[in-house]
């Protein structure tokens, strides 16, 4: 086999890989659709409390959009490796001859596509109760954008090391958030700034880097904590 | 020298030598920390702008300095661990981890407690070195929880072992965070072209209190991978012999 | 003395000197107590197992 045939072997096997996750989350719609009721709810959750003060909903709109975005990203990153964990598709994936890190990198990638860039899409909508303006809105997209898809490397990462414990769930989210609050904090407070008037590029440059990083170590980190949890 | 590092690495050889080098690590730092105490609190003169509320630096400064290296010790030995499978590098990363934590939340302490009269605030969300210290103390729990999570030792070594190294992607960012972001720490003063920027008055307590630090923390941490060490080799020949031959618990 | 006020920042300053010492002092007790507590629960497996062990 020549080497193109291998590079075409690992990505067709990263697809295989999307592809089979987007049809399982097709099936049921609930594994898309629970995490975006969880985002809109907890979103909600804030005004309630605080109180419908119109000038406090625009201030505070950017922060609690994104951490009820982070919240429903690790809501739905608890379940990533459980079902191939318990019907066996995990076995195959360790003992495929495809690397196990672009296996790995396939199921972050799906997992972005299937709770990621929903939240993405429907964060506009959810912003409107924050009285967002238009402008404004879409730099949190934008910001949820880059770091959602940082959210979906590093949380394939944690669900690898706690695929199968007792207990993973509230380990999961332990293990996630230390290295999730350099993004919470960009991607929130870039908006603020916009909301501001400030200028935009800086937090999107952090965000854009903190995503390449994470990229450049996930996969491999995501390979290892899967081969270790199921020794 | 090679055959030194490879007893090291063999648990009952690190055991005795760990045994016998604590009591002097105890003496030299607390002798540098004794010295370090009194001349930082009075003889170092007062500083210009801060006045004597800077001398917490010579608490804030070591703890902070240590609780990053404690980061990196376990953060290495685990990786040696995960990668040479050397059993005593696993521990030594188990027996960091608390210790880690601890000067992690003096140093934040301390700086709270130095930043309410300097800054007016207890604590600064906006400073990136405050927020990725309080990071760091975060991934410390997390590592801990991990193991605790997880009962066979092996496992358990090797699980941690990845998070600790993806998360030592965090102690460049707490150190360069006040090069690349406007804080309210200073910049670098210690490690600089051109040498420190202190007066030598203040900066000798300085020095000797990070020396002091250094040696009382690896005296503690010594202690700790011994506990730790006779804990996983409960079960070995060596391990019976020492208990039999009576010799306390040193 | 005069040095203890520390120019009127002596709560601050004092304050951190004895929770650094404090911290030290747990962190040796702790590490001392587990070190004997390992080592007591191996004698004690070890004697009750006798030398079959």
């Amino acid at each position: 086999m020549t080497d193109e045939d291998n590079t075409l072997g690992i990505f067709s096997g990263m697809l295989g890989i999307v592809r089979r996750d987007l049809l399982l989350a097709w099936k049921r719609p609930g594994d898309i659709l629970n995490p975006l009721f969880f985002f809109t709810m907890v979103a909600t959750l804030f005004p309630l409390a605080v109180g419908p003060s119109p000038e406090q909903l625009e201030l505070s709109g950017p922060a609690v959009l994104w951490v009820a975005a982070l919240l429903a990203m690790l809501l739905s990153l608890n379940s990533l490796f459980l079902s191939d964990f318990e019907d066996g598709s995990l076995d195959q994936m360790l003992v495929s001859p495809l690397p196990l890190a672009a296996l790995g990198l396939g199921k972050s990638i799906a997992h972005w596509l299937t709770s990621g860039l929903p939240l993405v899409l429907v964060s506009p909508i959810v912003a409107i109760t924050f009285r967002m303006p238009f402008s404004v809105t879409g730099v949190l997209m934008l910001t949820l954008l880059l770091g959602t898809i940082s959210l979906s490397l590093l949380g394939s990462v944690g669900a690898a090391l706690t695929v199968g414990l007792h207990r993973g769930t509230a380990l999961l989210s332990l293990l996630i958030l230390p290295l999730a609050m350099p993004v919470l904090i960009f991607g929130a407070r870039t908006v603020s700034l916009v909301a501001a008037g400030d200028g935009v590029a800086g937090g999107l440059y952090f965000l854009g880097a903190y995503a390449v990083l994470v990229l450049s170590f996930s996969p491999f980190a995501t390979a290892a904590a899967l081969r270790i949890s199921n020794e | 020298m090679w055959k030194f590092i490879h007893q090291l690495a063999s648990p009952p050889h690190f055991y005795r030598i760990a045994s016998r080098i604590v009591p002097w690590f105890v003496f030299a730092g607390l002798l540098s920390v004794g010295y370090a105490t009194y001349a930082g609190l009075f003889l170092a003169p007062a500083d210009y702008q801060q006045g004597d509320a800077f001398r917490i630096i010579y608490v804030h400064v070591p703890s902070a300095y240590l609780s990053m290296v404690a980061y990196m010790i376990m953060a290495v030995s685990a990786g040696i661990g995960l990668i040479w499978r050397i059993k005593l590098s696993h521990a030594v990363a188990a027996a960091a981890a608390p210790l880690g934590a601890w000067f992690t939340f003096l140093a934040l302490a301390t700086g709270s407690i130095w930043g309410k009269p300097m800054w007016g605030t207890w604590w600064e969300w906006g400073d990136p070195r405050l927020t990725s210290e309080l990071i760091m103390l975060f991934l410390y729990f997390g590592y801990m929880a991990l193991r605790g999570a997880i009962d066979d030792t092996v496992k358990a070594d090797k699980s941690s072992a990845v998070l600790a190294l993806v998360g030592a992607v965090n102690v460049p960012i707490i150190h360069f965070s006040v090069e690349w972001w406007s804080s309210l720490h200073q910049g670098a003063t210690l490690v600089k072209k051109g040498g420190p920027a202190m007066d030598p008055a203040m900066l000798y307590p300085l020095l000797a209190m990070i020396l002091g630090f250094t040696f009382l923390f690896s005296a503690l941490l010594l202690r700790r991978v011994r506990a730790e060490v006779l804990f996983r080799e409960r079960r070995t020949r060596w391990v019976k012999e020492l208990i039999l031959s009576g010799e306390g618990p040193r | 003395m005069e040095g203890m006020s520390m120019g009127g920042y002596g709560a601050y300053v004092w304050t951190c000197f004895i929770l650094a010492a404090v911290v030290f002092i747990i962190c040796e007790w702790r590490a001392r107590l587990r070190l004997r507590q390992v080592y007591r629960d191996i004698e004690v497996r070890i004697k009750a197992l006798g030398d079959t062990q």
